[in-house]
């Protein structure tokens, strides 16, 4: 058991050190869910990726470095730490990527793979539906055989960054004398293809971080199916895996905001919340070390299950009670805008998006601690 | 970097467990507290022939010189079968403060051997564990002694046999042994709540209410999927702390540990209804040694105190 760093990770590390510090804007961008913020979002992303830093773990071809895990989770420190923009492309890198990257064809990969990591393309996700939240296999939206592709019907909501994204996955129900998660269809599409309408949701900030899609008759090619035709809920599982595991979340956004949290105790020590600030920056650090801990294991051949619900369980929760205290030091000043506001109406989507707590929760205890199946 | 442990500590962790699951420990736990240590010395003896005794003491003296790392993967299984008697004192503290001075070859082979020691630290450890059958030693004003037992004082956990210590003989200057303690007392604490986690899973596997294994019904579910996370995050914290060593990062460790371990003593406790509640029922056996933990080797206050100031003098 050790946490030595090998020289070549403490060389990657220093150089994606110097280079957000040359880098990483001055002055935080406008909030990504709004059109400039998204523009200026965008344009951030092709600077990390002409530094060829937009999605380090992947094969140089589609514009990676083939980092292992654990350079991942170093550049994810120093990102957080360097303060630099939130990631608008983390649907289509951390989610969709991941799932071409295990299942995509090769046709795929060196047609979508290069645009994603050049945010030519920015990708919203399109899982949930009115009548398909936390159970995801009651989705509705059809999906028609056609001449060389199929034909999209339906509506998709809580579709995160689709406001103002140009290209969107999820599942569609291809087959509908099967039941449930069979007769599913893993799609890509273009959220400007004739007979998509996106109506944008705005949130509790007021930004537009989620839209309504409403498709009628949208035309997708048989190049756009990731996997078979009818084994969509086996390819979208690899995807959800992936966002509540490791790659949506990494321990570099809490350490850093734990850093941040223990900096503002500093400038307001409250006796009364001494416990919460020590427990976030603990928390902080455990998550640190989960992390490294799996990806010591997935290192090592092991392969990331339900343990995945673990982490999103904790960061989800971790992320709020981390916020909550940083207002609570802030005093009367708690209520006004500031970025630890920001911030905190932002973790509070987190026990809900990427499968709810509680859905984690059955999870853990069925899958983990060997629980039986019951009704919910 | 390879944050898990390797195959042969993860044998070592099996063979212990192992030996534990079939020694009946809540039997010699029960006999212990009531003053009958025959069956609980034999459990150590069985430990110590594995090489758990020895693990922490130089090689020299007959153990296997291992470090921190070894130590706490070895006390969470301890903790997860409640072992009795002075375990953090025998294998982590006493070989530490004696292991550097001459009186060692006097002690450490019978350590080695499965014979257990006990000590008292000042201030943040008044009592010695089983003082009248574990050899005493006390530290206090940065010398060792040898302890002369006192007044016993009861314990929540009636296998935790407190005794007040006088100071004996001086045996020689103390190096630094608190912290180790606090870390294999962590590491024992994620082993409890396990211990805890895992009875009280399979109690819902099996107790049925309105037609069905109460572990079908969410709420159930969801107490015992809060306690894994708890426990989950709190191991790999424990384990940086063994690799790092600094105090502050075994504070965060134990904070953790300690909290999580009591989450799953509250969660086991509810999800077992009254049975768990009873003095026969094996849960109390944990449950108590847990809240006694959490109180020794320094209070929770305490350790937070400890990690804040190591993070606001940075």
């Amino acid at each position: 058991v050790d946490l030595d760093l090998p020289a070549a990770t403490v060389a990657f590390r220093d150089e994606v050190r110097e280079w957000l510090a040359a880098n990483v804007p001055r002055t935080p961008l406008p909030p990504m869910d709004t059109r400039d913020g998204f523009a200026r979002h965008r344009e951030w992303e092709r600077r990390l990726a002409a530094a060829r830093l937009s999605a380090v773990t992947w094969p140089g071809e589609y514009g990676g470095r083939d980092a292992s895990l654990l350079d991942w989770v170093v550049f994810e420190d120093e990102y957080w730490a360097a303060g630099a923009p939130g990631r608008v492309t983390a649907n289509g890198v951390a989610l969709l990527g991941s799932t071409l990257l295990a299942l995509g064809t090769p046709e795929q990969r060196a047609r979508i793979l290069p645009r994603m990591a050049r945010a030519e393309e920015v990708w919203a996700q399109a899982w949930s539906e009115p009548e398909a939240g936390s159970d995801l296999a009651a989705v509705r939206s059809r999906a028609v055989r056609a001449d060389g592709g199929w034909i999209l019907s339906g509506q998709k909501t809580w579709s995160s960054r689709a406001a103002f994204a140009d290209r969107a996955f999820g599942l569609f129900r291809s087959d509908p004398a099967e039941p449930r998660h069979r007769g599913l269809t893993y799609l890509m599409f273009d959220l400007r293809a004739d007979g998509v309408t996106v109506r944008p949701i705005p949130q509790l900030d007021g930004t537009a971080g989620f839209a309504e899609l409403f498709l009628d008759d949208v035309f997708v090619p048989d190049a756009d199916v990731i996997g078979e035709p009818g084994d969509g809920w086996r390819v979208a599982m690899s995807t959800a895996s992936n966002e509540r595991g490791l790659t949506l979340r990494s321990p570099g956004r809490f350490v850093a905001a734990a850093e941040r949290l223990v900096e503002l105790w500093r400038q307001r020590p409250d006796p009364a919340l001494r416990d919460r600030v020590v427990d976030a920056w603990v928390g902080a650090r455990a998550y640190r070390l989960y992390t490294l801990a799996t990806v010591s294991r997935l290192a090592a051949g092991g392969r990331l299950g339900a343990e995945s619900s673990v982490n999103k369980i904790f960061w989800s929760e971790l992320d709020i009670a981390l916020h909550e205290t940083a207002l609570e030091l802030l005093g009367p000043d708690g209520e006004l805008a500031s970025d630890w506001q920001d911030g905190y109406l932002f973790a509070l989507a987190g026990p809900i998006y990427a499968g709810t707590n509680e859905i984690q929760r059955d999870v853990v205890a069925e899958r983990l601690l060997g629980l039986p199946r019951g009704g919910r | 970097m390879r944050f898990v442990p390797d195959e042969e500590l993860t044998r070592l962790a099996a063979t212990v467990h192992e030996l534990l699951a079939d020694a009946d420990v809540p039997a010699a736990v029960r006999s212990w507290a009531a003053g009958e240590s025959a069956r609980g010395l034999e459990v150590l003896r069985r430990l110590a022939k594995v090489g758990v005794a020895g693990l922490a003491v130089p090689e020299r003296f007959g153990g296997a010189g291992a470090g921190p790392v070894e130590l706490v993967v070895v006390f969470e299984e301890l903790g997860r079968h409640a072992v009795p008697g002075p375990l953090v004192e025998s294998y982590a503290v006493v070989p530490a403060l004696l292991a550097e001075l001459a009186a060692a070859e006097r002690w450490l082979p019978g350590i080695v051997a499965g014979e257990p020691a006990t000590v008292a630290v000042a201030p943040h450890v008044p009592y010695a564990l089983d003082a009248d059958l574990a050899t005493p030693f006390l530290v206090r004003d940065r010398t060792v002694h040898t302890g002369l037992p006192g007044a016993r004082r009861e314990s929540v956990d009636a296998a935790r046999r407190l005794f007040e210590l006088a100071p004996g003989e001086e045996v020689g200057p103390a190096r630094q042994a608190f912290d180790l303690g606090v870390l294999c007392g962590a590491a024992q604490l994620v082993g409890l709540g396990r211990g805890m986690l895992e009875l009280a899973s399979a109690h819902v596997k099996q107790r049925k209410q309105f037609g069905r294994a109460v572990g079908e019904f969410q709420a159930v579910k969801h107490h015992l999927a809060s306690v894994h996370v708890a426990l989950e995050l709190a191991r790999p914290l424990v384990h940086g702390a063994a690799v790092t060593g600094t105090g502050a990062d075994i504070s965060a460790a134990r904070v953790a540990a300690a909290d999580a371990a009591d989450r799953a003593a509250r969660s086991a406790l509810q999800v077992h209804g009254a049975i768990g509640y009873t003095l026969e029922y094996d849960l109390g056996l944990w449950l108590t040694k847990a809240r006694a933990l959490r109180s020794a080797w320094g209070t929770q206050s305490w350790h937070r105190e400890r990690v804040l100031r190591s993070l606001s003098s940075r």
